[in-house]
């Protein structure tokens, strides 16, 4: 049951997310709301445009497979899969917290909508291609999508999951590069330069189409094209995005990798996200 | 006296996972650039749509397979047991064992068989570091008939796997009608006096050690315990009550292995004495492979020596 909303109404939905992010990362008193709020649009562009999944049947056979491969952007998948329907929104409030299902990074055996448990960088994709290969094993029409943070991309594992993904001809696969540029002890081009991230992926047999990962007509422009063109190569939507885009103090500082909101903070940047809903 | 038929545990793994990939074809072998010596040939030509050779990466092998099991697949992922163990633990701890996935990894060349390749390949450790990660279950068989019966049943077996084989033809020890429950050790011999506890290539030596020591009116209990983890604690403290004097040996680090379960085990009962026979916390060479065995002690005369010693003989 794929949903498709109008790019308007994604931005807002994308608006009511990243609130959510903001919120919840105050209240679990940790958590990494730069990341979360950077990785934004292609998660709402994920669960409202692209995927197809049931709230009612998470476990179906059928659906498409949503992998979070920086998984401490938890928070962002989350706040999705309470608005869909995967669990109440209140579910929201214990995130971190003891026995609660939202695990500071995500595990699929505890929260319902996770089809892998991510959190340790650069294993993701690996198991996204596994999910790929299934399908195509099963001639089955689910397709997987996958984000990937540029500093995770320094993992060596990435790279070799890219070159199974580009053996095994998987163009039911999509890589969400989410490209901010920063990483917790600094810039990427200064703890360890990436460079040219889209030449790489393109090096390994990708179609990559290169996008602001912040701006939702290109973000749907991009999926709607990766999965128009079956040509037997694995897909990477390069988005440029903003670490802690939307809150004005969160953005480009990476001191907003891993630090929660105050309750004054999180007002504020409540306050500054109310005003983007587009009309 | 028949001849002693020697075939290797990685050939009844070749076989059993060909019959199991024939059958079912959710069962999927994903190898790393060494199916030759892995044995999976057999499986690549009979079901070629269920085989990946994803090349020397390791790392990725772990976690394909944990897309692929996330997906119904029950993938064996076949390598040697030095890089199936170490270079992938990291993947295995969080994407096969913290998510409980259906995965197979299969440790190839297991403790010192790759003997003449030296220390880098010659994995010691790889069952003892396997044995701490929650869910994991540790297996190994010692000759052909219980690595293919083991591999079978390790097919719809409930979690993660770890299945450790050797690479050289060692005696057939078991008839083909003698079954094998994974986590439920193996009586081989009966006897009162002693109990010999050993798993993969040197039960044979356990067996050699009791045939020393009968001859010496010593009665030993010989028992293979292919799966250390979850161990047959009913076996081992039924050996620590009923006769209170056990020699563990296994071809791995006397650290973190079966003679470490087994000592876990008797310090909690507080009860028997156990002597612990394997590699001595030190790294192989290259060398033939008794060689490294007997530098280590793991022969059959100071298994019986040492047996004597717990029974005062």
């Amino acid at each position: 049951m794929r949903e498709i909303l109008s790019v308007q109404e994604l931005q807002n939905k994308c608006v009511d997310l990243r609130k959510k992010v903001v919120d919840m990362i105050c209240k679990a008193g940790s958590g990494h709301p730069g990341g979360s709020l950077s990785v934004a649009e292609f998660v709402t562009a994920c669960y409202w445009h692209e995927l197809d999944v049931d709230p009612q049947d998470p476990q179906w056979p059928g659906r498409d497979r949503f992998v979070l491969s920086k998984g401490h952007v938890a928070p962002a998948q989350y706040a999705a899969l309470a608005m869909k329907g995967f669990f109440p929104e209140e579910l929201l409030d214990t995130l971190r917290k003891e026995g609660s299902p939202l695990q500071g990074h995500p595990s699929m055996t505890k929260c319902p909508g996770i089809d892998i448990s991510t959190g340790s960088l650069g294993q993701g994709l690996a198991c996204a291609v596994g999910m790929a290969l299934a399908a195509k094993m099963d001639g089955a029409s689910y397709r997987v999508y996958c984000a990937v943070g540029d500093g995770e991309a320094q993992e060596g594992e990435i790279w070799e999951a890219a070159n199974t993904a580009h053996k095994y001809k998987l163009d039911n696969l999509v890589v969400f590069l989410d490209h901010n540029g920063l990483q917790i002890d600094g810039p990427c081009d200064e703890v360890m330069p990436n460079g040219d991230l889209g030449a790489k992926f393109r090096a390994f047999g990708f179609d990559i189409y290169e996008i602001d990962g912040n701006d939702m007509e290109q973000m749907v422009a991009a999926l709607d094209l990766a999965r128009a063109v079956k040509n037997g190569k694995p897909k990477c939507i390069l988005g440029h995005t903003v670490k802690g885009k939307g809150v004005s103090f969160m953005e480009n500082a990476v001191g907003w990798h891993g630090t929660a909101p105050s309750p004054a903070e999180r007002d504020q940047a409540l306050a500054e996200l109310d005003r983007q809903y587009v009309k | 006296m028949s001849e002693v038929v020697k075939k290797a545990t990685r050939d009844g793994f070749g076989e059993a996972i060909t019959e199991l990939g024939l059958a079912d074809r959710n069962i999927v072998v994903i190898d790393m650039d060494l199916g030759k010596s892995c044995k999976t040939g057999q499986f690549m030509k009979a079901c070629p749509d269920q085989y990946f050779d994803v090349g020397i990466a390791e790392q990725n092998g772990a976690g394909l397979a944990a897309g692929l099991a996330s997906c119904g697949k029950i993938p064996y992922v076949v390598t040697y047991a030095a890089f199936s163990s170490m270079r992938m633990l990291e993947m295995i701890r969080q994407e096969v064992c913290y998510t409980n996935l259906n995965v197979r990894i299969i440790g190839a060349h297991g403790g010192f068989t790759p003997a003449y390749d030296g220390a880098s390949h010659q994995a010691i450790e790889d069952m003892g570091i396997l044995r701490t990660i929650p869910n994991m279950t540790v297996v190994m068989p010692s000759d052909y008939v219980s690595a293919k019966k083991l591999v079978t049943a390790s097919a719809y077996y409930e979690g993660p796997l770890y299945l450790r084989l050797t690479r050289d033809a060692i005696p057939v020890l078991y008839g083909e009608d003698e079954e094998f429950v994974i986590g439920k050790a193996h009586l081989v011999r009966e006897g009162g006096d002693a109990a010999i506890l050993a798993n993969g290539d040197t039960v044979r030596k356990a067996v050699e050690a009791a045939d020393l020591l009968a001859a010496d009116g010593i009665r030993t209990r010989v028992l293979d315990v292919h799966t250390i983890k979850p161990l047959d604690a009913e076996a081992v403290t039924k050996a620590l009550t009923e006769i209170g004097k056990v020699v563990t040996v296994e071809d791995h680090n006397i650290i973190g292995g079966l003679g470490s379960a087994v000592c876990e085990v008797a310090a909690e009962l507080g009860c028997g004495k156990v002597r612990r026979i394997g590699v001595q916390d030190r790294f192989g060479e290259s060398a033939p492979y008794e060689r490294l065995l007997e530098k280590n002690g793991i022969t059959a005369e100071n298994i019986a020596r040492t047996a004597k010693e717990l029974i005062g003989r």
